[in-house]
């Protein structure tokens, strides 16, 4: 018994020792030639990904629904851009994880929540919608991530009161988009009175009041601000209500279900049959087309000058067409390659590598250098992200729709007339 | 307000008042004042010609007609079973989309261009043949078995079913808008008046008609009016009282899918969720109108339509309050409240002896 005792208490005993010797060892300066490897500290934390992980990068993006193009284009953007990296940074595979957000403010707050709580997230493409963004960016500011959004266009979410810093975005803000349409309204289309329509969503009652406040300083007149639900079907009490103020234009930067409605039953009112109907970016896909039918022609769409883009965008074009076998099927593809192309040079100048390729991602800094970023090459044109996370070379141009058949989308269907 | 609670207190005889009634009396009276405050202003301004309100008016027949095809499916079911089917706006979602299919195929065919009429009458033939069969295999499988279980129970089973139908035609056929293909019979206008919206209209009250004709006249129709009155009553004197209910799961089917078929002649679009939001509002028609009461429900339905078109220029424009048009819903609910304070059975309220 007492033998059986006294054997565990030595060999603790010595196995002391022994640590402290090592200890001493180790702790003794110049000991060992080359100094260990350190890995970077962050304020708000440091990533590590081991040898052999993926980087994991979210697409989160309205993906399903109505305005399925909007997102789906999107995505198909960032795909070619980790492509075009070689599907790889550092020798870590990058991987995509794709969520839905539904283009409404409760699908924004679900994939908020889910993406905030995986830890091995390095950032996130998105959101889709405006009305997304309002809710998922604050989320994401307070997990410590960052999001570059390809298509929140609204002017609220880059307002220096109200701009969170996870939050950069590679789309235009609707104060440019606003301004040129008002522009075309007033000069091109010789408009002087002018309406708009809203849906309630951030986005779309924003870009109706730029139009509205910079059609009235071209000397415009504004004769009704009118707003809809964005699952409402009968527009036409609302729109025989503009009808009695007989605009010379209709402005209605809404999404796709609710401006199918609104562009088929504006032709069936009586009242407007003068007005020129003018959407937006939110209306630029051949599912819009399609919900609205012969009654689009004709119809102004306010959006990105994909012909103003640079060099590489017909290779990027060729690109899509071969992995997805159609042409892009909404105007936010590029912006969000160049989303995806400019988190890939924050990463490569925040990145630090171990010796054992365990990779290290400090958030802070990776923040940091994004809105460092500048003279970015894109695709888009060249930017430059100021300090509220507008980072957009804007180049906006108004096209015509010109045929209601969807299948030629997009050389037959829509062209540029404005600039 | 004052007079309201006199009236109230003169009404129980001076005894004791309801503090609840006081605050829904005066919750009332306050809105019936503002609608008809607003109802003056707008209408003194002249801002909209007369015209204009004949458009809102008819935009909002063609809408209630709708309306109430649907609330009558809620309001037989009410009637016999006492439960809510609040699957019932998926039904009507299920015949419109399935008759999509159909008229894409016609449309293909060039069929519709050539015989519009008969394209018509297959596409609702098929619609409330598929929405038909939807609703009974519904109470075959969701309701019967539970038909014993406090009320609760198939009320959760109903939503349950609801959400069953809506994901399954998503997961069938996509989460994105599908297109009717256009009549070329019924664009244009009929004494300045858009001819799909007189068919549509005609359409719902030949189909109210219809209804009203088998449950006078045929012996299920009689069946289904004893179980209503009824049910172990009927079953005493051999009334077949699952079948009875059946038909009336079958013909309330029936008109969600004709309804379905109108509403996409007006509005062309058809989309997983698009029952939901009808299926409220005919929910809400068929309380409006009193429920379990068939008329009532088509009542309701007209009203609700008529409210929800005219209601935000006329009380709200008067007011000044500006994009009143997104406050459609609102309307349409204060009517509801006010229907509800003022007359708890609804507009033509519950008349038991003649329930369905």
């Amino acid at each position: 018994m007492g033998a059986r005792r006294f054997l565990p208490r030595s060999l603790i005993l010595s196995l002391t020792l022994v640590l402290g010797i090592a200890c001493q060892q180790l702790g003794a300066p110049g000991a060992t030639p080359t100094p260990a490897f350190q890995p970077p500290q962050d304020e708000i934390g440091v990533l590590e990904i081991k040898p052999g992980e993926p980087i994991i990068l979210a697409g989160a993006l309205v993906i399903a629904g109505p305005d399925a193009a909007l997102g789906t284009d999107s995505m198909r953007g960032i795909e070619i851009a980790i492509d075009d990296l070689g599907g790889q940074l550092f020798g870590h595979p990058i991987e995509l994880i794709k969520e839905d957000t539904g283009c409404n403010p409760e699908g924004g707050q679900a994939a908020a929540t889910k993406l905030a709580a995986n830890p091995k997230l390095v950032a996130i493409i998105g959101t889709s919608c405006s009305s997304e963004a309002r809710v998922l960016a604050p989320v994401i500011n307070d997990a410590g991530l960052v999001m570059v959004s390809p298509s929140n266009t609204a002017p609220d979410l880059t307002d220096p009161a109200k701009h969170v810093e996870a939050y950069l975005r590679t789309a235009y803000n609707d104060k440019v988009q606003g301004k040129v349409a008002a522009e075309f309204a007033f000069n091109v289309l010789n408009a002087r009175t002018g309406a708009t329509i809203h849906d309630g969503s951030i986005y779309s009652e924003q870009l109706a009041n730029v139009f509205a406040d910079e059609f009235k300083k071209l000397g415009g007149q504004v004769v009704a601000l009118e707003a809809i639900g964005p699952d409402d079907t009968d527009m036409r009490p609302v729109l025989t209500r503009i009808a009695t103020q007989q605009p010379d234009v209709l402005y209605y930067p809404i999404f796709t279900k609710a401006g199918g409605f609104v562009t088929r039953q504006a032709k069936e009112v009586r009242g407007l049959e003068n007005t020129t109907l003018m959407g937006a970016d939110g209306l630029f896909s051949p599912d819009f087309i399609e919900a609205a039918g012969d009654a689009a022609v004709g119809l102004y769409l306010s959006g990105p000058d994909l012909t103003a883009f640079e060099r590489g965008y017909p290779d990027f074009v060729a690109k899509y067409e071969r992995k997805y076998g159609e042409k892009p099927i909404s105007v936010f593809h590029a912006h969000a390659y160049d989303a995806t192309m400019m988190l890939a040079e924050a990463l490569k100048k925040v990145a630090v590598q171990a010796p054992d390729g365990t990779l290290y991602i400090p958030r802070k800094a990776l923040r940091r250098a994004l809105y460092e970023t500048k003279n970015f090459q894109g695709l888009t044109g060249t930017l430059t992200c100021d300090q509220y996370g507008d980072c957009a070379d804007p180049k906006i141009a108004i096209f015509q729709v010109v045929s209601a058949d969807a299948a030629g989308w997009p050389d037959q269907v829509i062209k540029k007339i404005y600039p | 307000m004052a007079t309201a609670t006199r009236r109230l207190a003169t009404l129980t005889g001076g005894r004791r008042v309801d503090p609840t009634m006081v605050i829904a009396w005066t919750i009332g009276t306050a809105l019936l004042v503002l609608v008809l405050v607003g109802s003056y202003r707008t209408l003194a301004s002249g801002h909209y010609t007369s015209g204009q309100w004949f458009d809102f008016v008819v935009f909002g027949l063609a809408q209630g007609g709708i309306y109430a095809l649907i609330a009558l499916g809620y309001t037989m079911v009410y009637g016999v079973l006492r439960m809510i089917n609040f699957a019932h706006g998926e039904v009507f979602m299920s015949g419109a989309f399935s008759a999509f299919f159909l008229a894409d195929f016609l449309e293909r065919r060039g069929f519709i261009a050539e015989y519009p009429v008969i394209s018509l009458l297959l596409l609702l033939v098929f619609a409330a043949v598929v929405s038909m069969t939807i609703a009974v295999v519904l109470e075959r499988v969701a309701y019967r078995p539970l038909r014993g279980a406090p009320r609760l129970v198939p009320l959760i089973t109903a939503v349950g079913a609801s959400f069953f139908l809506q994901y399954t035609f998503r997961g069938l056929f996509g989460s994105g808008v599908r297109v009717y293909p256009t009549v070329p019979l019924l664009e244009g206008t009929t004494f300045g008046i858009q001819t799909k919206l007189i068919v549509v209209f005609l359409g719902a009250l030949a189909t109210l008609g219809i209804l009203w004709a088998f449950l006078t006249f045929s012996r299920t129709g009689l069946a289904i009016r004893a179980v209503a009155e009824d049910r172990e009553a009927a079953a005493l004197m051999g009334v077949n009282v699952d079948r009875a209910i059946s038909s009336t799961f079958a013909v309330g089917g029936a008109m969600a899918g004709v309804a379905g078929v109108l509403y996409a002649l007006v509005f062309a679009q058809v989309q997983f969720f698009m029952g939901f939001l009808p299926g409220i509002k005919a929910f809400t028609s068929a309380v409006l109108g009193g429920i379990g009461n068939l008329p009532g429900a088509a009542v309701g339905g007209l009203v609700l339509g008529l409210v929800e078109s005219v209601g935000p220029s006329l009380f709200l424009d008067g007011l000044g309050i500006p994009a009143a048009h997104q406050l459609k819903d609102v309307i349409a609910f204060t009517i509801l409240v006010l229907i509800l304070i003022f007359r708890p059975t609804g507009i033509l309220g519950e008349r038991l002896g003649s329930r369905v």
